[in-house]
């Protein structure tokens, strides 16, 4: 399982960053970024999810 | 001045926002027109639609093509006549529609960033102790007048970087653009006359005496190689005032509101300190302070109802985190809520740019109210009064902390 955010939804609403910091971080303009490339461990994919359940855009994705 | 209004009978189709029963509790109005319409309409305003459903509140936030932001205080003056400029409006980025609105933001974005605004907790947190500290000795403190509106307008003030001595002044001529937003075009304009004297002599100042802060980086701010116009420089700061000020007010003023009626949430608070990135999320939901407006852009069909050009379009986001099809038990409090895509800083394009900063306040405010007042109560119930207009939260909050 890998995380994505859609650049063409998200707006900077900054709840992925905030409830998964291991997972996203920001860019200067404070739009989510994905900070890893590679498979999720257990306790990220959960905050993932997290992050997924809680973007009012719905641009982050947790998918296989 | 107070304009004489008519009470509203039927919400469905004679709404007001400033009707009394509006503005003393809004939420069993929006659930009944959820239930009944859910698009309300009145001909106060000039005309003037009320999407009671998150669903409709989105797909317009979203739908730049239909409806245009050129003014986002819904007011008596006809928006056809109000020649407002184009493309820039009166307050960029908020005023701006696309593609001129992405220009405009991105300018601003960067100093509103986490990376920019994260820094600042230290001084938000010095200046809430400050604040806190006036009322030693009392048992009962006004927390929204003495303590959360006076956060936001100092943060902004250093932001802007205008001069330290000037934050009671400063006050006072915020308090002035924020509470004429609701009033006719023309007294609305006399009562900007102060700001904009203020605002030209410290523009001026920052023009001799460049630094670094917000008012030197709109000053050198270009767009494709030119400057900003005069108007877009004070257009933003303009926006910076009304858009960051007594909205975070209200949603500080709103928090401890509730806080102190509900001993077990403020336990909660007080005991788990890690929960409060989520409870300020639920206290955003709950409260959202900010109701925005649009206007039709065309005669059109639109989400069932007939829309005429130039109708007004009241944008409550506070009304989408209210409903129960977004949201799993929409009217409860619930502080520890997982789950929580509240829409309080809005949606799509016009995201709140300061976001970021609200949060912040708002976190470090409770965080050091708790921590000075781990136990309060309201003073008197019967003294609480709230704003009227599109930004709500308490304006006089008593509470009793001894």
């Amino acid at each position: 399982m890998r995380v994505v955010i859609d650049a063409d939804l998200c707006q900077g609403q900054g709840r992925c960053f905030s409830i998964a910091p291991s997972v996203f971080g920001f860019d200067e303009l404070g739009n989510g970024v994905v900070l890893t490339s590679g498979e999720l461990g257990e306790s990220d994919l959960e905050l993932a999810r997290l992050a997924e359940a809680n973007c009012p855009e719905h641009a982050v994705g947790v998918v296989e | 001045m107070t304009i004489e209004k008519t009470p509203v009978r039927d919400f469905a189709t004679d709404f007001d926002h400033t009707d009394p029963a509006w503005v003393a509790d809004p939420y069993p109005i929006w659930e009944e027109l959820r239930e009944r319409c859910p698009v309300a309409h009145t001909e106060r305003y000039g005309g003037a639609w009320f999407p009671a459903t998150h669903a409709g509140v989105t797909q317009i936030a979203k739908d730049t093509e239909n409806f245009t932001s050129r003014t986002v205080i819904m007011n008596d003056g006809r928006p056809d006549e109000l020649a407002l400029p184009s493309p820039i409006g009166v307050a960029p980025p908020i005023t701006s529609d696309p593609p001129f609105h992405q220009i405009a933001r991105k300018l601003i974005l960067p100093a509103f960033s986490p990376g920019a605004i994260n820094p600042l907790e230290p001084q938000v947190r010095a200046l809430c102790r400050s604040l806190l500290e006036r009322g030693s000795g009392h048992d009962v403190v006004e927390a929204s007048w003495d303590y959360a509106r006076l956060i936001p307008p100092s943060v902004i003030r250093q932001m802007l970087g205008f001069p330290e001595a000037d934050t009671d002044v400063f006050i006072d001529i915020v308090h002035t653009v924020t509470e004429s937003v609701d009033l006719p075009m023309d007294e609305r304009i006399a009562a900007f006359e102060p700001i904009e004297e203020y605002f030209v002599r410290q523009i001026e100042d920052h023009q001799a005496n460049p630094r670094d802060d917000l008012t030197t980086f709109l000053l050198n701010a270009e767009i494709d190689g030119q400057k900003l116009a005069v108007e877009h420089v004070f257009g933003t700061m303009i926006l910076i005032l009304v858009a960051g000020i007594d909205t975070t007010w209200s949603a500080i003023g709103s928090s401890l509101w509730h806080l102190a009626q509900n001993p077990s949430d403020l336990e909660r608070l007080v005991n788990e300190p890690d929960l409060m990135p989520v409870a300020i999320e639920e206290f955003l939901r709950f409260y959202a302070p900010v109701t925005m407006a649009r206007l039709v852009k065309h005669d059109m069909e639109y989400l069932g109802v007939p829309m005429k050009e130039y109708d007004w379009i009241l944008l409550g986001f506070p009304a989408a985190n209210r409903d129960p099809a977004a949201f799993v038990d929409a009217d409860r409090f619930i502080i520890d809520r997982a789950e929580n895509r509240h829409v309080a800083f809005g949606l799509g394009i016009h995201r709140c740019a300061g976001s970021n900063l609200a949060r912040l306040e708002l976190r470090v405010a409770l965080e050091e109210f708790i921590a000075r007042y781990p136990r309060f109560s309201l003073a008197d119930p019967d003294q609480v009064t709230w704003s009227q207009g599109q930004i709500r939260g308490p304006r006089r909050l008593p509470i009793r902390v001894g």
